[in-house]
């Protein structure tokens, strides 16, 4: 049988905000000693209230529009009840029914082989929330740390109109980057500020929508999530062929198995008794408010693709940078930290930034602090220099140098003459053995091909 | 010379700028009156936080500042408060068991107005079980009893604050009304209770009953210290979302009358529901009289039955319940769910039902809709009249034990106040006399939303033109 995978995405980014989304505590939590960053409304202590954080609703609906999103005018936020031991309040202050931002789209490169080269991906919605406490399970014992209580989330959700893996990987790196384009996360997957669930089934021929939908929660990196939907989309067409239907339920990925477990079945939509919080009032958009943000958001943009790795690599070709090295270096935030610095205080002369680029593009990457920068460029640019710095030779010494090898490596002379290019540098560096010093490979090759012509 | 513990603020302000007495002299006199008379009636959770030696040490701090000519609206006067108020290192559990242990680690917004005006907090005064009452019957503490007659209900849920102050235990006191829960407890114990519009009056730090609804206000002994304590409560606070912003009115009262004369009042024939004590019809009809003997033009007006306003505040009630609840979970506060009590949950269960995926259209969704109704239904009357009046409760204050095997007594008792509070309106609730069985009977006078100046003014006006009447002079017998 002939199976269509539908597969859908929710994707939790958390907002890099200076504090929580209700109250003033630090919203930095991560790596800090437990139930430090806490009070009475985080905690959920009797008559705490929540007070919303401006900055945090403005950073989701920049999102939505950035998502090409409607902006309703009218929106609010509802209590999502649910009994967990990590969720002080027991309800989640959640959007239900009036999120910021509606009906979004996002276009999406295609696998090389397909005859369309982008493809429309619906947002369905961009809502607002808070994050719950974390528990610690040590021994017997659950301990729990409300630091991350309150920590504000944006979700975004769209229609399951992703058909496979790679589809889906487009969308999570064009999320991330616009996410990082606005500065509103760093989204970085391995600390959870950006956390996945697909959900993931098969639909028959001729069927109009599967009558199931299976979740995989919490993943935490883009390869997961192929190796999340390769392993369902597998489980179930088998299941389908059996002549059965997968159940509708919650799985986890194991990531040492590289599969999914079941965790939680779904029988129906779990009842949260979404109500209007109390707490907040609801919020009206004025035309006024909504331009600027859009406005915004546009400007953001544009600025952010200026500095593009794309464009970036395009400007370091223009340099001298071979296509490779410009794409290397660009790709690296600390190979474009070095090269700006190298280029903007005119340490190198211009025609030397192309060899220096080339370098730096093989140079290993390295994760470094940002006023650490400095000091590695000056390291660097050492070590170019010495790489470049050659012993002046004596003219007749290197012809001598140069006739001996010519003789003694006739194959490689005749297969450079039969256009078998690379046989040059094979030539190059035999002439350099001859010499105790370093020379300057560029003068060698000058030499050699003037004598070969 | 009247007992220090029987004066009103302004008396008290008055004699401790003058040295005629101390902060402390003031204090000790609340505390020798509750020592006194709290076996009989219970307006505190004991044992009593803060204890004696803070609430001594608050009133030497006040006393030195008094001899420092500081100028504080509360300087000294002791003052108590609900025990649903956060109080910073003081229990503070709502009159529930679930909460025995519990110490806030921070104050209410209105408690610590209260300590910056100089005021004394002299206690934490009992109520039904996380306000879930009209009784203080549910309390997990002990009810507490009218002071007129210990037989008879001081009303709820803020009984313990209005019983504290019919029975000069406080200087005054401060409650939190949802539907009812000062206003009622205030007529029940012949005194001056002032439920503010919603959001007049921070909420941050009250424990929530229903959050939509929730007002916290003055209990006191006249309407001019009702002034002066909201002068000292009222505000926008950057803790709750839900304070609104116009600015706070100047409540101060005028000495002559200014604002009854032509003053509209709306009196709606709804109001004078079937089944009303024919002795508290007749005294709110006296009252009528009384206010246009002096110059108020009396409007007749319709409003939409106070028992539709039972249903929606019903449903809104207990579905923000349910809700709010929910943190009593038994994971912290080192208490167990099973000591929430039969009220509780009864009303966790009916919240959570009216809250379900199936059922919310049904109810929650319609009552939302019915009180935009009744908000209207106001709107309109407002156009018509300047304030409107009415019968506070239905009924004289009901024997003791009245609201056991009862589900909706607070419902039925709240009747008249229920609608107003759905709209969010100011009301306050004034004595104006007694039954034959010596038991108190009060009024109230609504406003529109944010007219607790002209509700005040008119209470005041009121209080003035009364103030030689007999009954006046009559106090608890304990």
């Amino acid at each position: 049988m002939k199976y269509t995978p539908v597969i859908g995405l929710e994707v939790h980014v958390e907002l890099k905000t200076k504090s929580k989304m209700f109250c003033r505590c630090s919203a930095d939590y991560f790596g800090k000693k437990p139930n430090t960053h806490t009070c009475p409304v985080c905690l959920g202590l009797p008559g705490a209230l929540p007070v919303p954080n401006k900055k945090a609703i403005e950073w989701c609906i920049m999102l939505g529009y950035a998502l090409n999103c409607e902006i309703p005018p009218f929106s609010r936020f509802d209590r999502k009840n649910y009994f967990y031991p990590d969720l002080p309040k027991g309800y989640q202050i959640s959007q239900y029914d009036q999120p910021f931002a509606v009906d979004g789209e996002v276009f999406i490169k295609q696998e090389p082989n397909s005859q369309n080269k982008e493809k429309k991906i619906d947002v369905r919605r961009v809502h607002m929330e808070e994050d719950t406490g974390k528990l610690i399970h040590e021994g017997d014992l659950t301990l729990i740390d409300f630091n991350r209580s309150g920590v504000p989330l944006v979700e975004i959700v769209t229609e399951p109109d992703f058909v496979n893996p790679f589809e889906v990987t487009e969308y999570l790196k064009s999320l991330k980057q616009i996410v990082r384009y606005l500065g509103i996360s760093n989204a970085d997957m391995e600390k959870g500020e950006m956390r996945l669930e697909p959900n993931i089934s098969l639909r028959k021929e001729g069927e109009k929508r599967p009558s199931y939908k299976v979740e995989v929660k919490n993943i935490n990196s883009f390869k997961f999530v192929e190796r999340a939907i390769e392993f369902e989309l597998a489980r179930q067409r088998e299941i389908l062929d059996k002549g059965e239907t997968p159940v509708q339920e919650t799985r986890g990925f194991i990531e040492k198995t590289q599969s999914t477990v079941s965790q939680r079945i779904k029988e129906e939509a779990s009842d949260y008794r979404y109500f209007p919080e109390p707490d907040i009032p609801p919020f009206r958009w004025t035309d006024e408010q909504r331009n600027n943000w859009k406005t915004e958001v546009k400007n953001l943009l544009e600025e952010a693709r200026k500095n593009s790795p794309k464009e970036k690599a395009n400007f370091y070709v223009g340099l001298g940078v071979s296509n490779a090295s410009g794409a290397s270096i660009s790709a690296s935030k600390y190979r474009t930290q070095v090269f700006e610095a190298v280029i903007k205080e005119n340490i190198l002369p211009k025609e030397q930034l192309g060899k220096f680029g080339n370098f730096l593009a093989n140079k290993p990457e390295e994760k470094i602090d940002q006023n650490l920068v400095p000091n590695l460029t000056k390291q660097l640019i050492n070590q170019f220099k010495s790489s470049t710095t050659t012993a002046d030779i004596d003219d007749k010494e290197l012809d001598k140098a140069i006739e001996l090898v010519l003789r003694e490596n006739e194959t490689a002379v005749s297969d450079y003459k039969r256009g078998k290019e690379n046989a040059i540098m094979f030539l190059v560096g035999q002439v350099m053995h001859n010499f105790p010093q370093k020379i300057d490979a560029s003068k060698v090759k000058a030499s050699l091909l003037a004598k070969i012509k | 010379m009247t007992e220090l513990n029987s004066l009103t603020i302004k008396q008290a302000k008055e004699g401790l700028i003058k040295r005629e007495f101390s902060s402390f002299d003031l204090t000790e006199a609340c505390l020798a009156q509750i020592e006194k008379v709290d076996k009989k009636i219970n307006a505190f959770i004991k044992p009593i936080a803060p204890t004696y030696d803070d609430v001594v040490s608050a009133a030497r701090k006040a006393d030195k500042l008094l001899s420092s000519n500081q100028d504080l609206p509360l300087l000294g006067i002791p003052i108590a408060v609900k025990d649903n108020f956060s109080t910073m290192g003081i229990r503070t559990t709502a009159s529930s068991k679930v909460l025995d242990d519990y110490i806030p680690p921070y104050d209410a917004t209105v408690v610590k107005k209260l300590k910056d005006a100089g005021a004394v907090l002299i206690g934490k005064t009992n109520m039904d079980a996380w306000a879930h009452g009209s009784s203080t019957e549910t309390s997990d503490y002990g009810s507490t009893k009218n002071p007129w007659n210990t037989k008879h209900l001081p009303g709820g849920s803020s009984g313990g604050s209005a019983a504290a102050v019919a029975a000069d235990e406080a200087i005054a006191a401060i409650g939190s009304e949802t539907a009812g829960s000062i206003r009622q407890p205030a007529s029940w114990c012949g005194v001056v209770g002032l439920k503010p519009t919603y959001g007049r009056v921070s909420r941050y730090g009250v424990i929530a009953m229903a959050s939509s609804l929730d007002s916290p206000g003055p209990i006191t002994k006249t309407v001019e210290d009702s002034a002066l304590l909201l002068r000292v409560l009222a505000g926008t606070d950057e803790f709750d979302a839900t304070t609104s912003l116009p600015p706070v009115g100047d409540y101060t009262l005028p000495v002559v009358d200014n604002k009854i004369k032509n003053l509209k009042i709306g009196i709606s024939d709804e109001y004078f529901i079937d089944g009303i004590d024919k002795e508290v019809e007749s005294a709110v009809r006296l009252s009528i009289e009384k206010l246009e003997k002096m110059g108020a033009k009396i409007v007749k007006i319709n409003l939409v039955k106070p028992k539709y306003a039972t249903s929606v505040y019903t449903i809104i009630q207990r579905s923000e319940v349910s809700s709010n609840l929910a943190r009593y979970d038994g994971v912290r506060f080192g208490k167990d769910r099973k000591l929430f009590g039969e009220e509780a949950k009864r009303r966790i269960v009916l919240g959570t039902y009216s809250l379900s995926s199936g059922y919310y259209n049904q109810y929650y969704n319609r009552a939302a809709k019915a009180r935009s109704l009744i908000v209207n239904d106001f709107e309109k009357a407002f156009e018509k009249v300047n304030v409107i009046l009415g019968p506070t409760s239905p009924s004289l204050p009901l024997h003791a034990g009245a609201s056991e095997n009862a589900a909706m007594f607070g419902e039925i008792a709240d009747i008249l106040v229920e609608p107003s509070s759905i709209a969010g309106l100011p009301g306050i609730n004034i004595p104006i006399g007694f039954s034959k069985s010596m038991l108190p009977i009060g009024m109230q006078i609504i406003g529109r939303q944010f007219a607790e100046d002209l509700v005040l003014q008119v209470a005041h006006q009121y209080e003035m033109a009364t103030a030689n009447e007999n009954w006046r002079k009559k106090r608890p017998n304990l």
